[in-house]
């Protein structure tokens, strides 16, 4: 009862203030004192702004239709990546600096075929059950990928042994308080070494309408990776997966990455037609951020960065990126 | 003068700072103490005879006290570095303390022994590799955390993922594994727009046609995931959405009206919340 009269009394009172808002352009609702009277009040001029904008938007349409090819283009929202800030290294197709960096890198061996990958996944000593199933479903992701205890060996000892294996990569997974936080990417056996933090793990099965992965080899795709960084780090996720993929599998696997976050996506694809594709995401999915790029293998004492994140130096600015 | 007796008469019935009493034993904290029990036999302060051994800084020494020099209390006690070699340590103990009593070295060979062993396996310690532990800064961490929540709105990903796709069927990457015929269907898209565009003259509402489209047939799949888009889909991404410059597409009239409706229902509210959030 009590609800229905405050109801009726709001709204009786609303229309004046509707009023009030059109003629001076503020609200009076912050003056009332009693708050559910207040908060009805909020939210009527909450809908009327709503509608007004709705309104204003219909009308510029229209304006637009009557003018036809005459109307003003559409302005550009401004978001951050469309200011983002202009990078340096920002690698344009074809820059024969470029094309000559990547015939000489460490990936070159992978591009040029004559290396396949071979991946070793291992976690942190002592890992817990998040990390082991990360582990194990990342193992399931990558074709010729072993997953291995850790068994409280050394990074430093496994590398030498790794290499003659003939592994060309190491993922650790490192975790804080049971749950996965960092991703180290030994790339073998000249490294380079890169750190990621890792955050936002979810499993294939906790992913609502997952599906199972098939082991056909996968597609990859690395989306806007821009800077001369972007792209070492695009080789390096592009180096872990074989060269030729199932297409019949129709796996793919993403390296998303926006304002520096990289989502790892793992799908399997349909086209509907040759305009539509569906979507069915296997799992897992993570977010990785880079922290350092170290050359060589994993040495953190003396080893030689390439680049490290420095947050007090580099995040001056919210709309500079430096992948 | 010095008088062991009198000394300890004074400790043991007295009072000592070194002396600690707990129910089950009585302890001394003199550092110079050999056993760390409070005893007439032990005690650093009552024995004119007395030697210890100590470690200072990874070596080892054996402390004998020498009486005579009692009244200089820092030249009390003769130091005398023990080798690295444990044989010949414990035969410079034997050689040194051969006018003291035979407990006394047995108690130092032990106390000898207990050193070297924890400093080796302190050495083992050091050269193992060791774990640093890094500080989080929770305002850091948080910040993060939101400016990710924000750039996975901003990437769209399963869109992006969809035009990659369809860019390598165009490519013509697949090969004959699909029977779609892209000339056919790119010359009925290219008509299509340029029907659009003497009828229309707008490109604008094309574009979000590409993005919401799959919505409206019954694909199980792409259904599914974009069920779950939807979670995330807060105030940027339909922001965004609406500039995206995408090709033109094939869709009929009707489909449009049905996916305008939508559109601006979705839409209005959280183009409030972006001039907050941005």
């Amino acid at each position: 009862m009590m609800a229905k009269k405050m109801k009726g009394s709001s709204s009786s009172s609303s229309s004046a203030s509707v009023e009030m808002l059109k003629k001076e352009g503020s609200s009076r609702a912050s003056m009332i004192k009693n708050k559910i009277l207040r908060q009805a009040m909020y939210r009527r001029e909450k809908l009327i702004k709503l509608k007004e904008k709705r309104e204003k938007r219909k009308k510029l349409a229209k304006e637009r239709e009557q003018l036809g090819e005459n109307a003003p283009p559409k302005p550009i929202p401004k978001t951050l990546e469309s200011t983002r800030e202009p990078e340096e290294t920002t690698v344009l197709a074809d820059d024969p600096e470029i094309l000559q960096d990547e015939k000489t890198d460490e990936f070159s061996g992978y591009f040029d075929r004559k290396t396949s990958p071979k991946i070793l996944i291992t976690s942190f000593t002592r890992a817990h059950l998040r990390s082991n199933l990360l582990m194990r479903e990342l193992a399931d992701c990558i074709p010729n990928s072993d997953m291995k205890w850790r068994r409280g060996s050394e990074i430093k000892s496994i590398i030498p042994e790794a290499i003659e294996r003939d592994y060309t990569d190491i993922i650790i997974i490192e975790e804080n308080r049971k749950i996965p936080s960092g991703l180290w990417l030994i790339h073998l056996p000249e490294g380079p070494t890169a750190y990621f933090k890792l955050t936002n793990y979810k499993r294939g099965r906790e992913i609502k309408g997952h599906g199972t992965p098939t082991s056909h080899y996968p597609e990859v795709i690395l989306n806007r990776f821009s800077t001369k960084l972007g792209h070492t780090i695009g080789r390096m996720f592009a180096s872990l997966f074989p060269q030729d993929p199932n297409f019949k599998g129709r796996r793919a696997v993403t390296f998303h990455n926006q304002r520096d976050f990289i989502f790892f996506r793992h799908h399997r694809y349909i086209f509907r037609d040759s305009l539509r594709v569906g979507l069915q995401e296997l799992g897992p999915r993570f977010t990785l951020k880079l922290r350092t790029l170290q050359k060589g293998t994993f040495d953190t004492k003396f080893g030689q960065y390439m680049w490290m994140h420095n947050r007090k130096k580099m995040d001056t600015s919210r709309r500079r990126f430096h992948l | 003068m010095q008088s062991d007796s009198v000394i300890w008469d004074a400790i043991n019935n007295g009072f000592c700072s070194f002396k600690t009493k707990i129910t089950s034993n009585t302890f001394c904290r003199h550092t110079y103490n050999l056993t760390g029990l409070c005893n007439r036999t032990v005690c650093p302060l009552a024995n004119s005879r007395y030697a210890t051994i100590r470690e200072f800084y990874g070596k080892v020494y054996l402390c004998m006290k020498t009486i005579e020099r009692a009244h200089q209390p820092s030249k009390m006690w003769e130091k005398i570095l023990l080798s690295n070699n444990f044989e010949t340590a414990l035969k410079q103990i034997d050689t040194n303390l051969i006018y003291w009593p035979k407990h006394m070295i047995h108690k130092c060979k032990q106390r000898f022994a207990k050193i070297t062993q924890y400093l080796v396996r302190k050495r083992k310690l050091k050269l193992k590799t060791q774990r640093k532990i890094i500080p989080l800064n929770r305002k850091v961490e948080k910040r993060e955390k939101r400016r990710e929540d924000k750039a996975l709105v901003a990437a769209r990903i399963e869109n992006s993922i969809e035009k990659e796709l369809l860019e390598r069927l165009k490519k013509g990457t697949y090969g004959d594994i699909y029977n779609i015929d892209h000339k056919e269907f790119e010359k009925a898209l290219n008509e299509e727009e340029s029907e659009d565009e003497q009828t229309k003259g707008k490109e604008g509402e094309d574009e979000d046609e590409d993005e919401f489209v799959p919505d409206d047939e019954d694909i199980e799949e792409s259904d599914i995931s974009d069920i779950e888009d939807i979670g995330y889909t807060s105030s940027e991404e339909e922001e965004e959405e609406e500039v995206v410059k995408g090709k033109g597409s094939s869709r009929t009239k009707r489909k449009r009206q049905l996916i305008e409706i939508e559109y601006e229902t979705e839409q209005e509210p959280p183009a409030k919340n972006k001039a907050t959030t941005f």
